[in-house]
């Protein structure tokens, strides 16, 4: 079938990452290996490091220890943009898209990332059909065509976390960071975002940080809980659910 | 009619209006003040890429504007360069050699960081036209320049040199534009907006940059040179901060982030302040009080007047509000924003 990856093949491998600002330590000797369509949320109470993370896995922070791999290959030394062109894409946990420009010209922004012609500087891109029509495709599923020529800045909250998601989405990405997808959404909203994550190709690796219990059980089948900047379970969803110190560390005893 | 045939109107309309001024009489002192307008139009187009489209602020715009100046000034006077085309090409090469070392140092920071090393590197220039008299002539300048010849055409006359600056500026337009259209325009745009989404998103944020930083030389040379041309004086003057300032005013004028709004920026700054200064000795100061009154009544800059006094003139009660999405800029001013329009 189409998309569906091998299990045993690493997607991501972190090994003993550290990050430390001043005295502060963050991120203290942390190893993960995901696996090729896994799909991994990250839980933590606040300050756990988890944003500092997502952040050194997409190059935009580098750690001050150890080594980032993703399939197969080092890439601690990267800079963000080299590693989504290696198909590493990530939303963020404040909505950041270009508020500006207008729906479909966002779209069209992470759709063109890839391709020669954002080089292109002598023909308007109105004449690139083809991208719109691909734009407009992405933004059917979620039903936002109508939105398609408005500047981003007047959609609605729900709608522009949809667009942050879809961004990621349209960069047809091999791993997925989502920085808490649903922060801040009506619950309404925020199974919108659930369901849109769901009906994604089990091929796409899913690194998901999430306060969303309900999110978090909906869609990852892998749970890691940091604390204090340490991996202190790591495991199958089932039976982080029932690990004794991570209900006291983190949900409280209430699960 | 639609907008786009509108846009092709008023545009064609405008050059007619302009091809003709020369031959119906207008003093050779205001052909003289026009042909600085398109000279100081085709710098300010091409600081509004930076600064409109790409949210570079840029104060190093006069350096390699005098860049170009100085080239076409010190291969005429030394080397007996004195083509057309010859004299183009170099002031642009230059400027654009000048730019891409600049691009190295200032683009290793961001924002105010950014505007505070394009200050200093203006400043280096400046000293080097001022100081480094053996080749720059240090105050006093280059004179003795004289207007080339394009082709079998003699141009030296106000009128004629009057033609080849509309045609370059025309030509810059439609280019600049073209640029800030197509889809690297859209980059530009997007790191503008959000540097950090464009390298999540796989664009090397730096690269663009430094891409437009090196387009945006390239149309500040050429202006350089006819001004060099237009002026047959290059002096320090030319290259100061001051004069980056009021590139930047130009642009805040006519509109952050609309490029055809720099001509009017260009006509109000070049006509005011030659204007005023023949009325008063205060005359900066008057300025001043214009470009604040300006700023204050229309803060999206002189364009969003332009279909306001058209709507009126129609007896329209609604302002028209330009459809371009290039409308809205680099935070300096508040663009006018784009209607919605749902399909």
């Amino acid at each position: 079938m189409n998309g569906v990856a091998r299990h045993d093949e690493v997607c991501l491998g972190l090994e003993g990452i550290g990050k430390r600002f001043g005295s502060l330590n963050v991120l203290d000797d942390v190893s993960l290996t995901i696996r090729a369509g896994e799909r991994c949320g990250i839980i933590g109470p606040n300050g756990a490091g988890k944003s500092t993370l997502f952040n050194v896995i997409a190059g935009e922070l580098p750690p001050t220890r150890g080594a980032v791999r993703f399939q197969g290959r080092d890439v601690t030394r990267l800079a963000a943009h080299a590693r989504a062109r290696r198909g590493l894409a990530r939303t963020f946990q404040t909505t950041t898209l270009f508020p500006r420009l207008t729906v479909i010209e966002n779209l069209v922004l992470a759709l063109q990332a890839h391709s020669g012609e954002r080089f292109h500087l002598l023909a308007p891109r109105t004449r690139y059909h083809a991208r719109d029509e691909e734009a407009l495709a992405l933004l059917e599923r979620v039903g936002l065509t109508g939105s398609a020529h408005v500047l981003v800045d007047t959609l609605g909250y729900g709608e522009k976390r949809q667009i942050e998601i879809l961004l990621a989405l349209a960069q047809r990405p091999k791993l997925l960071l989502l920085d808490e997808p649903t922060a801040g959404l009506a619950p309404g909203d925020a199974s919108l975002v659930t369901e849109m994550l769901k009906r994604e190709h089990r091929g796409l690796t899913m690194v998901l940080i999430e306060h969303d219990m309900g999110v978090v059980f909906d869609v990852v089948d892998r749970l890691t809980v940091l604390h204090h900047g340490r991996v202190v379970a790591d495991g199958p969803l089932d039976r982080i659910r029932g690990d004794a110190a991570v209900q006291e560390i983190y949900l409280g005893g209430s699960l | 009619m639609s907008t786009r045939s509108r846009w092709l109107t008023a545009a064609a309309a405008g050059l007619v209006v302009a091809l003709l001024l020369p031959r119906v009489g207008v003093p050779t002192f205001y052909v003289s003040l026009l042909t600085q307008t398109w000279i100081f139009a085709i710098v300010a187009m091409s600081l509004d890429l930076l600064v409109g489209f790409t949210g570079l602020v840029n104060f190093s715009q006069a350096a390699l504007f005098g860049t170009g100046a100085y080239a076409v000034a010190i291969a005429a006077t030394r080397f007996g360069i004195t083509g057309f085309f010859p004299g183009l090409l170099l002031g642009v090469v230059c400027a654009v050699i000048v730019a891409a070392l600049f691009g190295l140092v200032a683009l290793r920071a961001e924002g105010v960081g950014f505007i505070v090393i394009t200050i200093a590197l203006n400043e280096i220039m400046w000293g080097l036209a001022y100081q480094w008299v053996s080749v720059s002539g240090g105050d006093n300048g280059i004179t003795g320049i004289t207007r080339p010849p394009v082709g079998p055409l003699d141009v030296s006359g106000n009128a004629g040199f009057y033609y080849v600056c509309l045609v370059l500026f025309a030509l810059s337009f439609v280019l600049l534009r073209t640029i800030a259209r197509s889809p690297f325009g859209l980059v530009l745009r997007g790191v503008r907006e959000t540097p950090r989404r464009m390298a999540a998103l796989g664009y090397d944020v730096w690269l663009y940059r430094y891409c437009a930083m090196l387009i945006s030389a390239a149309f500040a040379g050429l202006a350089g040179v006819l001004f060099a041309w237009y002026n047959q004086f290059v002096g320090p003057v030319n290259l100061s901060l001051d004069e980056s300032t009021q590139f930047l005013i130009i642009v805040i004028l006519g509109g952050i982030g609309t490029l055809y709004g720099q001509l009017f920026g260009a006509l109000v700054v070049v006509f005011l302040s030659n204007e005023l200064s023949a009325i008063t000795q205060r005359w900066e100061l008057v300025l001043g009080v214009i470009y604040f009154v300006i700023v204050m009544y229309a803060p999206g800059g002189l364009v969003v007047l332009v279909p306001r006094l058209w709507a009126r003139l129609r007896g329209r009660r609604t302002a028209l509000v330009p459809s371009e999405p290039l409308l809205g800029a680099a935070g300096i001013a508040n663009a006018p924003t784009e209607t919605a329009e749902q399909p």
